[in-house]
């Protein structure tokens, strides 16, 4: 039973840090914590904001729930949920569901839902081609937008052609487009994953009643597919190893060489050289749009505009290459395996009636997860890599005119104050008087900067307010793994063996090595061969180091997050989702990775 | 084989054969049939019984004795079998009975000083029944061939306890019907042993293999000495997704002259695992051999060889707790696929 009595606190008794109550208020109005969030739950959404989000990317937040909880309660109708709330302190983001518990208005509901969310499961294959084919008009016209600039004197050729619309109208336009852009592309980010999760989870809830300890990697194993977008940007640095080999400047990939040198020893070996370079564009557009982080914060940079991470990969594929190993994945032994697997729990089955729903379930799970595999490349990493980048232009822009001092700075801005900061530089670019900004934002951001690193030292709770006596809200559950027993679990925090963390258990095996502790892309190459990578997130995009590694320890994502497949493929122990093993474990600590129990043990 | 011959190999007998060799020696050699390696050895059969108590016969009467008791006066009861368990234990064999013993004992051990277990071996389903009591003694590290036929007289003995007896008397089962094997088998010097199963015998669970075991000689995992250390094991995936590693502070071993003697453990082995994932691996396909052998779930008993690594399987049978369960389906087919999705979007039922 959980305990109430050692509940969680009351939103109302939260405190702002003292110090940073102006940061806090630039946060819009709707996301501050009232009187009235003290009657529902809410819980701190670590997974997908582990760290104090700047006043900009909390777009991403808004953006999401709006296009989450319009799914939920408009279009699919889901029966027994509405949408997420969101709301922020202390730049972290709380979010609480909406149940529906009125039985007469479930019933309501299931009846729409079965008319719509059938729908699109008999229709899966050509809605998600739909699907697919908007997101590249969506992306082609993120790409379209051009560069925001202000001349001087308006291009003679704009006057001869009579466009009689000014540059500086332009920069709203862009800014608009951007904007609206990024809010429609988490619409399509949402339109299938409940469903597809949905169809997952059946058979999820199916084989732990079947098999009472099979483990959830397992049940992946059974569902994942081999050849989604998420494992191209890895497959395209192995193609790119082979080309440097065949092409004959693989001498020029030394380890510990930078990109840019690597790039300009390359330009001056002629044609081979440039031929290699040429292949490398190919692999960039798209593939090289993968984000080193989940793509929810600005400064989670794609490989495009940081090839650090890619290339440091690159020697260690060129040696196998040479030494003559087989770098391509063997999607026709991996698919064998996959159904050996589903094969054997099938037959493991004791009755008929099983075995008849349980080839029913892994159908539809099996026909519907290449979405819940392959949204993530389209949405949260490549699109959303234009949409920080184009921001990123509109920073430069207002750094030059000195609303403050770097490019960077504009995410300390929210999305209507940076639309005022455009709006003033417009005015006076029209006008030809001074703008209004740079007396200013420069004091806001540095407050608002000082408030994130001070948030950053503070703990927050995990969840706050009363807990409902049923948690069965299927998107709450699916998105972010939340039970009644994990609630006891943090409940009871500070109970535990100090030395151990506990996460999903993302990829069998044990290993000990020395922890290090990779904050950020920068660091990677400090990583060597047999070292326990320590991370915040394992994504995809970090796949190719895993060929160094020997384990793998994330403070965010699930059994069924993408790190977790391709740990899985690369048969490395891995423990994702702990929540807080960057902050507890040191660099250079000696440290067991348990990834069939989830479970890492500091051992000095 | 001819029914005549008082001992059996292993690899000539199998479960058909019980009536003449027991559960447990058929189950042995069903075990080499299967191709699972079991420490080598051979079965007294039911007919060296039959002899002995036939000879006894003759020389005074036993079976009627027992058959005329009361079931309800303990006393008569208790006196008489006393009485019989000492004529069994002191009697000299028939002649051809006690060659045939030293025999196939030589030939199973070489030299004389090689232990072997003596374990009974009971011919009816009743017999593995916990309630028919005295019928489950098994003699480790017997060294000698005196000895050895010291102890296949007490394991026919331990047909006549008081509780053995009171059970055939009050289920009014014949004498005439009672017979019992006895099994010899090589010792095993374990490094490690212990015990698996080939379902999760806390949740049913089918698709894993248990698989308990502790350093030294199973012994201490079975009587509850030491806390064995444990994995579950995917019986499809091969993964061992749980390793709970005791402080295994024992271990019992092989004493110099016969017997077991419990000693310390090393420190440096004390909470180390007593597997490696190699030795847990070849457990698993041993227990899924045996598990296809018998077409259901088992309960194994295994060790591995101090001095080659070799596994060896020394006993398996049938799961009873979990397979005497009905197992009800987890979902039916549904007319539309899709409906099964309800279970996840539907709430609470």
């Amino acid at each position: 039973m959980l305990d109430k009595t050692k509940g969680f606190p009351l939103p109302s008794s939260l405190t702002v840090v003292p110090g940073t109550e102006a940061a806090q208020a630039a946060y819009p109005y709707y996301t501050q914590f009232s009187e009235e969030d003290d009657e529902r739950f809410w819980f701190y959404n670590s997974m997908h904001f582990p760290e104090p989000m700047t006043v900009f990317d909390m777009v991403t937040a808004e953006a999401a729930y709006c296009a989450l909880g319009s799914a939920n309660t408009r279009v699919h109708c889901l029966p027994t949920t509405l949408g997420i709330d969101h709301r922020i302190i202390n730049g972290r983001v709380y979010i609480g569901g909406n149940a529906v518990t009125d039985p007469a208005e479930i019933a309501r509901r299931t009846e729409e839902f079965q008319k719509r969310a059938f729908y699109y499961y008999a229709n899966w294959e050509r809605l998600y081609d739909q699907w697919k084919e908007k997101m590249r008009v969506l992306i082609e016209d993120a790409k379209a937008l051009p560069k925001p600039e202000l001349p001087e004197f308006e291009p003679l050729e704009h006057v001869h052609a009579g466009r009689g619309v000014a540059s500086n109208h332009y920069l709203l336009d862009i800014y608009q487009k951007s904007l609206e852009g990024y809010f429609r592309m988490w619409h399509h980010h949402f339109e299938f994953l409940l469903l597809g999760y949905g169809a997952y989870l059946t058979f999820f809830d199916f084989c732990k009643k079947a098999f009472p300890e099979i483990t959830d990697q397992t049940i992946a194993r059974m569902v994942a597919g081999f050849e989604a977008e998420i494992f191209r940007p890895d497959d395209e640095l192995k193609r790119l190893a082979r080309r440097a080999v065949e092409l004959g400047v693989d001498g020029k990939f030394q380890e510990g060489a930078s990109a840019d040198d690597i790039l300009k020893s390359l330009e001056q070996l002629g044609e081979p050289g440039r031929e290699w370079l040429r292949e490398l564009e190919v692999s960039r557009d798209p593939w090289f749009n993968v984000s080193v982080g989940d793509g929810f914060y600005h400064y989670h940079r794609a490989w495009n505009d940081d090839l650090a991470l890619p290339f440091s990969a690159l020697p260690g594929y060129i040696q196998k290459v040479r030494a003559g190993e087989t770098l391509e994945r063997p999607i026709e032994q991996l698919m064998n395996e996959r159904q050996q697997l589903i094969d054997g729990y099938r037959e493991l089955l004791d009755n008929d009636d099983d075995r008849a729903a349980y080839d029913q379930m892994i159908g539809l799970a099996c026909r519907v997860f290449p979405y819940v595999e392959g949204h993530k490349f389209y949405c949260e990493h490549w699109y959303t890599n234009l949409f920080f980048n184009k921001i990123r232009e509109f920073g430069a822009l207002l750094a030059e005119h000195g609303f403050f001092a770097a490019t960077e700075d504009v995410f300390h801005l929210s999305h209507y104050e940076l639309e005022a900061a455009i709006i003033d530089l417009m005015t006076s670019w029209s006008n030809g008087s001074a703008p209004r900004g740079p007396a200013r934002f420069p004091k806001l951001v540095a407050e608002r900067k000082a408030a994130i690193a001070e948030w950053a030292k503070h703990e927050t709770p995990p969840a706050l307010g009363h807990v409902p006596d049923v948690i069965d809200d299927p998107a709450i559950v699916m998105l972010w793994g939340i039970t009644r027993e994990s609630l006891e679990t943090w409940l009871s925090a500070g109970e535990v063996d100090p030395n151990e963390i506990r996460g999903f258990a993302a990829s069998q095996g044990v290993v000990e090595g020395t922890a290090r502790v990779v904050k950020s892309v920068q660091e990677i190459s400090r990583l060597k061969q047999g070292d326990i990578l320590v991370c915040q997130i394992t994504n995809p995009a970090w796949a190719p180091i895993f060929q160094k590694i020997a384990g793998a320890v994330s403070d965010i994502g699930g059994s069924m997050s993408h790190a977790a497949i391709v740990a899985r493929e690369y048969g490395l122990p891995a423990v994702v989702g702990t929540g807080q093993a960057t902050s507890r474990i040191k660099d250079g600590q000696r440290v067991r990775v348990d990834g069939g129990r989830g479970v890492v043990t500091i051992l000095e | 084989m001819d029914s005549n011959h008082i001992i059996a190999w292993f690899a000539d007998v199998g479960l058909e054969d019980r009536l003449t060799v027991g559960g447990k020696g058929g189950s042995l050699g069903e075990l080499t049939r299967a191709g699972i390696e079991v420490p080598p050895g051979f079965v007294v059969r039911t007919n060296g019984f039959e002899r002995f108590i036939q000879a006894l016969d003759a020389q005074a009467p036993l079976r009627a004795v027992i058959e005329g008791l009361d079931p309800d006066d303990l006393d008569a009861v208790t006196s008489a079998t006393a009485a019989i368990r000492e004529r069994v234990e002191a009697s000299p064999l028939p002649e051809d009975v006690e060659t045939g013993i030293l025999e196939a004992h030589a030939e199973l051990c070489g030299n004389a000083d090689m232990p072997v277990a003596v374990r009974s071996s009971a011919t009816t389903e009743d017999a593995e029944d916990a309630s028919f009591a005295g019928l489950q003694d098994t003699y480790l590290w017997v060294i000698g061939p005196e000895e050895v036929l010291r102890l296949v007289r007490s394991c026919w003995a331990s047909l006549y306890s008081v509780e053995s007896v009171s059970y055939r008397l009050k289920h009014k089962l014949p004498e005439a019907g009672v017979a019992m094997a006895v099994v010899i088998q090589q010792m095993v010097d374990a490094r490690a042993a212990g015990v698996m199963f080939t379902r999760s015998p806390t949740t049913g669970d089918r698709s894993v293999v248990t698989i308990e075991g502790a350093c030294g000689l199973g012994s201490a995992v079975v009587s509850g000495e030491v806390t064995p250390d444990r994995w579950v094991i995917g019986k499809i995936t091969g993964e061992i997704p749980v390793r709970d590693i005791s402080d295994k502070h024992i271990q019992q071993i092989p004493k110099a002259g016969g017997g077991i003697v419990e000693v310390p453990l090393p420190d440096d082995l004390r909470k180390a695992a007593c597997l490696s994932d190699e030795e847990l691996l070849k457990l698993r396909d041993l227990a899924l051999k045996a598990e296809r052998h018998y077409k259901r779930p088992q309960d194994i008993e295994w060790a591995i060889d101090r001095h080659t690594g070799k596994i060896l399987l020394l006993q398996s049978r049938p799961e009873t707790v979990w397979s005497s369960k009905d197992a009800k389906p987890v979902a039916a087919p549904a007319a539309d696929p899709l409906s099964h999705v309800m279970s996840i979007f539907g709430g609470r039922k």
